[in-house]
């Protein structure tokens, strides 16, 4: 269901957040997080660690619960059913449902180590969406072909390289012909000379109209591919804005300094 | 042969630099220890061979004896089905140790702690005097009365005592391997399954258990190795299990010590069989790690 009018929402928001908290224990980390993404647009979070843009990511597909807010992705709830003007806690199963749509991108990749490549694709178009082997097969090779690793399709991902890894996950997660990615630090944990080749699958992937939320340390690609920079620092958006006018002149000195910091 | 044979230019081409010859180092003391070790061998194979008390054309005759093969049948049997059912029982038991809600991870504890921390033997003969403590087993619903009942002593008959007895110890041991297993698999891989729609049952099934295979594996296989030998326990309480089965013939024959060799080597038998497919097992489930 749609919420898009009973929130006032712009239907054109993928991803809207309006005073997102979140705590750990006592420890609150997100201390009320707004931050809108248009579809087909590219929002690239930078921050320093410990400022909350991984968890707001998390948050997003409801791998975290928040605490406090409202966060709609396509204009429902991930987690949550609306019902007497409450938000019931839906069961694991339905928001699989709903998770299948929103694909993630992890730091460490998280490939299944006891699957092949192709088998890494293929089993959640097989087992989640039921499609049949043949179709979710050929659709697989097509992907692996857009990354450029058709001739992997039989290895196993410990005999990839780390950016060759990270390529596969992300053919892992298009695979679910997801409407919105998610993509926590995506580079960071890879050799330098291995970043190139990550980042050029996702600017392909922003180029082709993909609805994107990236955090990331590359400032170089968010001022290249980003519609809009998020800097993220104590829980809450300090600035946001084109990355071209915010990377030339912050506004906030928060910002200022950590750019200073990171370039 | 001295160096001077060789002309230095040979040794020693230009391009390369001058590489001398590598001696191993002896092993005096090792060469010693194996000497005393086959010595000992010889002279343990000589007394074995050459004692007539041994009687191993008995133990030849009753190698196959029909009486034997049914020990061995029932043997095979029990650890089959303890095994089997502490498999289940044992992941049902990780899985509440590992559950969010204390109500079922503590009574899992209680359950680890209580059938691990008392022996197979008492365990066995607890479940075989049953009937002490309830004469009749039964159903009995307020208000409909009873159901159903049998007499206890029907119901728990020595293998069935010995099937309860010995599969509740074995899950406790399981629960803990299992547990084990599934800590050892990296929360990333449930994470990933997640986003990619997973539920947690097949996430369960297709990523996580997989992966914890390998490290459940090689302890369960000890496991089955050591059940198999507690079963022989169950002979304190009539089941007609292998060493029950020997038993038996020697009380009437005394011929004690054959018939123990007879045990024996049925039972190296088996766990000889067990390693090679435990080796299977775990060559199908580390296929990734095989792969170069």
């Amino acid at each position: 269901m749609s919420h898009f009018q009973r929130f006032g929402v712009d239907p054109d928001h993928m991803v809207h957040a309006t005073g997102v908290r979140k705590s750990f224990g006592s420890l609150e980390v997100l201390k009320g997080v707004d931050l809108a993404v248009r579809k087909g647009s590219v929002a690239c979070i930078i921050g320093p660690s410990g400022s909350g843009k991984s968890t707001f990511l998390r948050c997003i597909n409801h791998l975290e619960e928040i605490n406090e807010g409202l966060l709609l992705v396509d204009g429902d709830f991930v987690g949550y059913r609306l019902h007497d003007d409450k938000l019931h806690e839906l069961p694991a199963s339905a928001i699989c449902r709903r998770r299948a749509e929103i694909g993630m991108v992890f730091q460490h990749f998280n490939l299944f180590p006891h699957m092949t490549v192709l088998e890494n694709i293929i089993e959640a178009p097989l087992r989640v969406r039921g499609d049949p082997p043949a179709k979710a097969r050929e659709a697989a090779l097509q992907l692996l072909e857009q990354v450029g690793l058709q001739a992997k399709r039989d290895a196993y991902p410990r005999q990839l390289s780390g950016g060759q890894q990270q390529r596969v996950a992300i053919a892992r997660a298009l695979a679910m012909r997801p409407k919105l990615i998610l993509f926590d630090e995506p580079t960071s944990a890879l050799d330098p000379e291995l970043v190139g080749e990550v980042l050029e699958v996702m600017k392909q992937l922003a180029r082709g109209g993909m609805t994107m939320v990236v955090v990331t340390h590359e400032i170089g690609f968010a001022r290249e591919v980003a519609d809009e920079l998020v800097f993220m620092d104590g829980g809450v958006v300090v600035e946001k804005g084109d990355p071209r006018q915010m990377i030339a002149n912050p506004v906030s000195p928060r910002t200022r300094e950590f750019l200073a910091r990171v370039r | 042969m001295s160096s001077t044979d060789i002309h230095p230019a040979a040794i020693a081409p230009a391009s390369s630099a001058y590489a001398p010859a590598i001696v191993p180092l002896r092993h005096p003391w090792r060469n010693a220890a194996v000497a005393l070790v086959l010595l000992l061998l010889a002279l343990l194979l000589y007394a074995v061979a050459t004692n007539p008390e041994f009687q191993w054309p008995l133990v030849g005759h009753y190698l196959f004896n029909e009486l034997i093969l049914a020990g061995v049948g029932v043997t095979l049997l029990l650890t089959l089905l303890i095994m089997c059912l502490s498999c289940v029982g044992g992941t049902v038991v990780a899985l509440m140790l590992v559950s969010r809600s204390r109500l079922l991870s503590v009574p899992a504890r209680w359950f680890v702690w209580f059938f691990r921390g008392t022996p197979a033997l008492v365990q066995l003969i607890f479940w075989y005097n049953l009937a002490v403590l309830f004469k009749h087993v039964g159903l009995y619903i307020p208000g409909l009365g009873t159901v159903f009942s049998v007499k206890t002593n029907d119901l728990i008959t020595p293998f069935v005592a010995a099937v309860i007895a010995l599969s509740l110890q074995e899950s406790g041991y399981m629960a803990e391997i299992v547990r084990n297993g599934l800590k050892s698999v990296h929360r990333g891989q449930a994470e990933a399954a997640l986003c990619l729609g997973m539920n947690p049952a097949l996430l369960m099934r297709r990523i996580v258990l997989p992966q914890a295979m390998r490290v459940i594996i090689p302890p369960t296989g000890n496991e089955t190795i050591s059940l198999l030998k507690t079963t022989s326990l169950v002979s304190t309480i009539a089941v007609g299990d292998l060493l029950y089965s020997a038993q038996s013939i020697y009380a009437r024959t005394f011929e004690t010590i054959p018939l123990l060799l007879v045990v024996s080597i049925w039972y190296l038998a088996i766990v000889s069989l067990m390693s090679v497919g435990q080796r299977y097992l775990e060559r199908h489930f580390s296929r990734d790690e095989a792969a170069r």
